[in-house]
């Protein structure tokens, strides 16, 4: 009897949480008053601090990989939806 | 009646609640650590404490509100027992979802720990059904993140059904930025569920019952915690 194998292959998946638009991030306004906009980097407009979570994962492929960690946020409410939004990538970096 | 206050890993008024309970006649609390078994036999009202649940990792009361005795919690709550939720209690109960929105980060990025006014918005709650429209209490603060969010639609609802149960004010009563201790939307400092049988706070009403210990010689906690032991409708 022939084995069926699946390859699996462990994924870095990113997750980024932060205050939705609208909802005020004292930390990064913070950051932007009192040291950038202080410090002549007039340019820098908004500054919005969160919180980062690097997630290794066991998965057939990147899809599976990022559907796991996103179904992981949702039920176990990494996020909370009245005031985060919940970023997930794969990758080392967030966003690509 | 009995009622049992949850001990959660990081839990640090739970010794004050009980403490408080058992001075109201006719209560009799009972300390429950977080992975006892809980039954309505055995309960008749629920407590969770303030404190620090696991840290206040990934956010506060983020983790004990997936714990396994939160979702008795929410069964005991819809079986309609009266749930009380004090400072990270409430982050427990917001969390969980029995309870709407979120408690951020205070505006200021402070700890803020004081005494404070609060009014009493919503008389129909389990743990305000003893008290007056617009009575105005003295109790401390103590937290860091306690600034209530809601969406705008959602907001708009809240209040429209009177599930602000307490607001930030003045010791004249009156509601304002002034009296706002942190960039708390509404100046929210107590809501409820619909039923009104489950409520949570960030002010503590447990460090209020004794007069000894409020710079007024006030002891308005009492007021709320012997509230669901009074007989008056709810």
């Amino acid at each position: 009897m022939a084995l069926i194998t699946t390859k699996v292959r462990t994924f870095e998946v990113s997750v980024v949480i932060s205050n939705k638009p609208g909802v005020r991030e004292p930390e990064g306004e913070t950051i932007l008053h009192d040291l950038v906009a202080k410090s002549g980097f007039d340019d820098v407009k908004s500054i919005r601090a969160g919180k980062y979570l690097r997630v290794s994962v066991a998965a057939p492929d990147a899809k599976a990989a990022k559907k796991m960690v996103e179904r992981m946020c949702n039920e176990l409410r990494i996020f909370n939806p009245a005031a985060h939004s919940c970023e997930v990538t794969v990758g080392r970096t967030p966003g690509v | 009646m009995r009622v049992a206050v949850i001990r959660f890993p990081g839990s640090n008024c739970d010794l004050d609640m009980v403490s408080s309970l058992a001075k109201i006649r006719g209560v009799q609390p009972k300390l429950v650590w977080h992975e006892e078994d809980l039954s309505d036999m055995d309960y008749d009202a629920i407590v969770l404490p303030g404190g620090f649940t696991f840290g206040d990792r990934l956010r506060a009361g983020a983790i004990a509100a997936s714990s396994p005795a939160l979702s008795k919690v929410k069964a005991l709550a819809e079986k309609g027992l009266p749930v009380l939720g004090v400072c990270n209690g409430f982050q427990v109960l917001v969390e969980s979802g029995l309870l709407p929105g979120a408690l951020l980060r205070n505006a200021g990025l402070n700890f803020v720990c004081k005494w404070v006014d609060i009014r009493v918005e919503n008389t129909k709650t389990s743990f305000t059904r003893s008290l007056k429209q617009g009575r105005v209490l003295r109790m401390p603060i103590a937290h860091g993140e306690g600034r209530y969010y809601l969406g705008a639609r959602e907001l708009e609802r809240l209040e429209q059904e009177g599930r602000v149960v307490f607001r930030y004010c003045d010791p004249s009563g009156r509601v304002g930025k002034e009296s706002n201790p942190t960039g708390t939307l509404h100046n929210i400092a107590g809501v409820c569920n619909k039923e009104g049988n489950v409520v949570g706070l960030m002010p503590h009403p447990e460090r209020a019952t004794e007069p000894l210990l409020d710079p007024e010689g006030l002891a308005d906690g009492a007021l709320v915690l012997s509230s669901m032991a009074s007989r008056s409708p709810r």
